[in-house]
């Protein structure tokens, strides 16, 4: 910073140097909330449209036959649920060993970064993936090769949320079920990670808000159906976002109506999730930072 | 807190042998869960690129070069696509990168305080929106009104610039609203939460002394900005934008529906294009098994692997330096 800068004969034209960047950089705050409620705006006015009871009750049928998406909305909710059943208990392990028994050391550190690496991955390269290992073995599409690949999308958030949580939780907490003689699995299940199962819960349900608008990765695992499935094992699956993607590339105003409404089923529901998981978050770790 | 581990050294002995096997276990199973994050990430490596060597034996490295996607004739290359998505990934960072910095030092700075957190949660929501939305709202609603807006004003302010390299007209082509420059807008507004956020946790890092060292001097806010909080966490701010760089090469759904998927190279911004992801995602349902054409989509997702892990890599190398210090 030169001298000339604090030159007092300068001042004015300084703080108005330092007024019109804050103007700047708040019409640049302005911008990213016009581009939020431009979208939200947007799927109210054109998902409510299509929107009714037949959307929750009603399987997607052929242009001109009405229809609802029962079967996408049960077939991401099975889906998630496969992804989340597996990806909570993987993602929770990885964090806990991060916080608890890796600490600062060479292969957790290694650990930490590949995590945070997968955290960004590009998606659909988890759906080749799982195409390539699962659906190709098991000759065919199938939901539970769509819940793995969500699986291993929801493990990295899951993990760092966790490793976060745990290293909250004041050192004193570990100390005391020591002193106690309590073995470090003991100290770790029995103490530490009920302090913070709050903060490990409101990271599941980030993953889940996630790994359910995710689509990219289930065209090569699950693929999508136009109707109900009758195993989870065998034959492709129906999800929301796969069936967003299918009726709002179509021609038939009818279907892309419903793709919309479905855009505002999913997008509300994330946003929920999300908002939820933030709150519950700043309540579970106040007054520990 | 390394307590735990420092802790079970000195611990006496308990001499039952399932007193050991169960603390053996227990730590077994959080180092699988552990080992399982590393294995994930070179099996999709390897299995990629197994998957792709087709492509790769057929034509060899020019794979990455030729100019080529012709499913008819069976003949498959990398350069539109790798032109597609960076492209698109560059015209989203220089539309983001200011913006979003912008917003972090409102967000640190300059907005009251009361407005700080619901203002940071409202930005960061934008990230939450799924990829699909984005698509759909940028293909029915924001492609039109580029069209009819900043498209023909683009063309109009950039008419005197000369064409280049193999006839690319810049922002010359017919404003059709799908294509490379809505593409790169759709992307912008997608990466700009994660820019903005990082940017704001890394201006979080500057200690409040040297800060308050220049107010002390008399600096205004912009001035303790540029002179002392940048130079200060100058890596990290780096390591914000390559979050978000690599966050914008493997985006697949939205790109898909505005890019306009013309699988050769585009003559200007404007003009209908293809990225990697969005190729994949199209042409895999047309793709047999075990045809040259899987195999060209496989080695496609190889190439955008290798790419997004350096960048992704570089950011987290960049802001974790910081964190350190």
């Amino acid at each position: 910073m030169s001298i000339a800068a604090l030159n007092p004969a300068n001042h004015l034209r300084r703080r108005i140097g330092d007024f019109v960047m804050a103007i700047v950089c708040t019409a640049a705050a302005l911008i990213g909330l016009v581009f939020l409620a431009w979208i939200l705006w947007t799927l109210i006015q054109r998902g409510t449209a299509g929107l009714g009871l037949h959307v929750f009750t009603e399987q997607m049928k052929t242009p001109g036959q009405g229809g609802g998406l029962a079967n996408a909305i049960v077939g991401s909710l099975i889906q998630v649920g496969i992804g989340t059943l597996i990806g909570a208990p993987l993602g929770m392990a990885v964090g806990i060993y991060l916080s608890e028994v890796g600490h600062k050391g060479k292969f957790a550190s290694l650990v930490r970064f590949v995590n945070d690496i997968l955290l960004s991955a590009p998606s659909i390269l988890v759906g080749l993936f799982i195409y390539q290992i699962i659906v190709v073995p098991m000759r065919g599409f199938s939901a539970i090769a769509g819940g793995i690949a969500l699986a291993l999308l929801a493990m990295p958030v899951i993990a760092r949320v966790t490793e976060d949580i745990l290293k909250l939780v004041p050192d004193a907490y570990r100390e005391g079920s020591m002193a106690l003689g309590a073995r470090d699995s003991t100290t770790v299940t029995r103490v530490v990670v009920p302090a913070a199962f709050g903060g490990i819960l409101t990271g599941i349900l980030l993953a889940v808000a996630r790994i359910s608008g995710e689509t990219a990765p289930l065209i090569f695992t699950s693929f999508g159906n136009f109707n109900w499935s009758d195993s989870i094992f065998s034959g492709p699956m129906a999800s929301l976002p796969i069936a967003i993607y299918r009726l709002a590339s179509s021609p038939y105003p009818e279907w892309v109506d419903l793709a919309w409404a479905g855009a505002l089923i999913i997008t509300f529901g994330v946003l929920a999730l999300n908002i939820a998981s933030r709150v519950s978050l700043a309540l579970a770790t106040r007054g520990r930072k | 807190m390394s307590v735990a581990s420092e802790a079970s050294m000195h611990k006496p002995i308990e001499g039952s042998a399932k007193f050991q096997l169960g603390e053996f276990l227990f730590k077994g199973v959080l180092f699988t869960a552990a080992t399982i994050v590393i294995v994930t990430l070179v099996a999709i490596l390897l299995i990629l690129f197994s998957a792709g060597k087709g492509a790769f034996e057929h034509f060899g490295p020019a794979f990455i070069w030729l100019n080529q996607w012709d499913p008819v004739r069976d003949l498959y290359g990398a350069l539109p696509a790798i032109v597609g998505t960076i492209a698109t990934s560059l015209i989203a960072i220089l539309i983001a990168w200011p913006i979003g910095f912008g917003i972090a030092y409102f967000l640190t700075e300059t907005c009251p305080r009361v407005l700080r957190q619901p203002l940071g949660i409202a930005v960061e929501l934008l990230a939450a929106i799924p990829s699909i939305v984005y698509g759909m709202w940028g293909f029915f609603v924001l492609a039109p009104v580029l069209s009819t807006t900043v498209q023909p004003w683009l063309t109009e302010a950039t008419m005197w610039i000369p064409p280049i390299g193999y006839d690319f007209f810049w922002f010359q082509g017919a404003p059709i609203g799908v294509g490379l420059f809505t593409a790169g807008v759709v992307l912008a507004i997608m990466i700009l939460p994660f820019i903005a956020a990082s940017s704001r946790d890394v201006l979080l890092t500057t200690p409040q002394l040297l800060k308050d060292g220049g107010y002390a001097m008399g600096s205004t806010r912009w001035e303790v900005l540029t002179n002392i909080v940048i130079p200060a966490v100058r890596g990290s701010l780096f390591g914000a934008v390559f979050l978000g760089l690599g966050r914008a090469l493997g985006e697949t759904m939205a790109i898909t529906f505005v890019i306009g998927n013309a699988n050769r190279l585009p003559d200007s911004f404007f003009a209908p294009s293809a990225s990697i992801a969005s190729i994949v995602a199209n042409e895999f349902p047309d793709a047999d098994q075990g045809s040259l054409k899987l195999a060209a989509l496989f080695a496609l997702g190889f190439i955008l692997f290798l790419v997004s892990f350096f960048v992704l890599a570089i950011a987290r190398l960049l802001l974790r330096q910081e964190r350190m210090a």
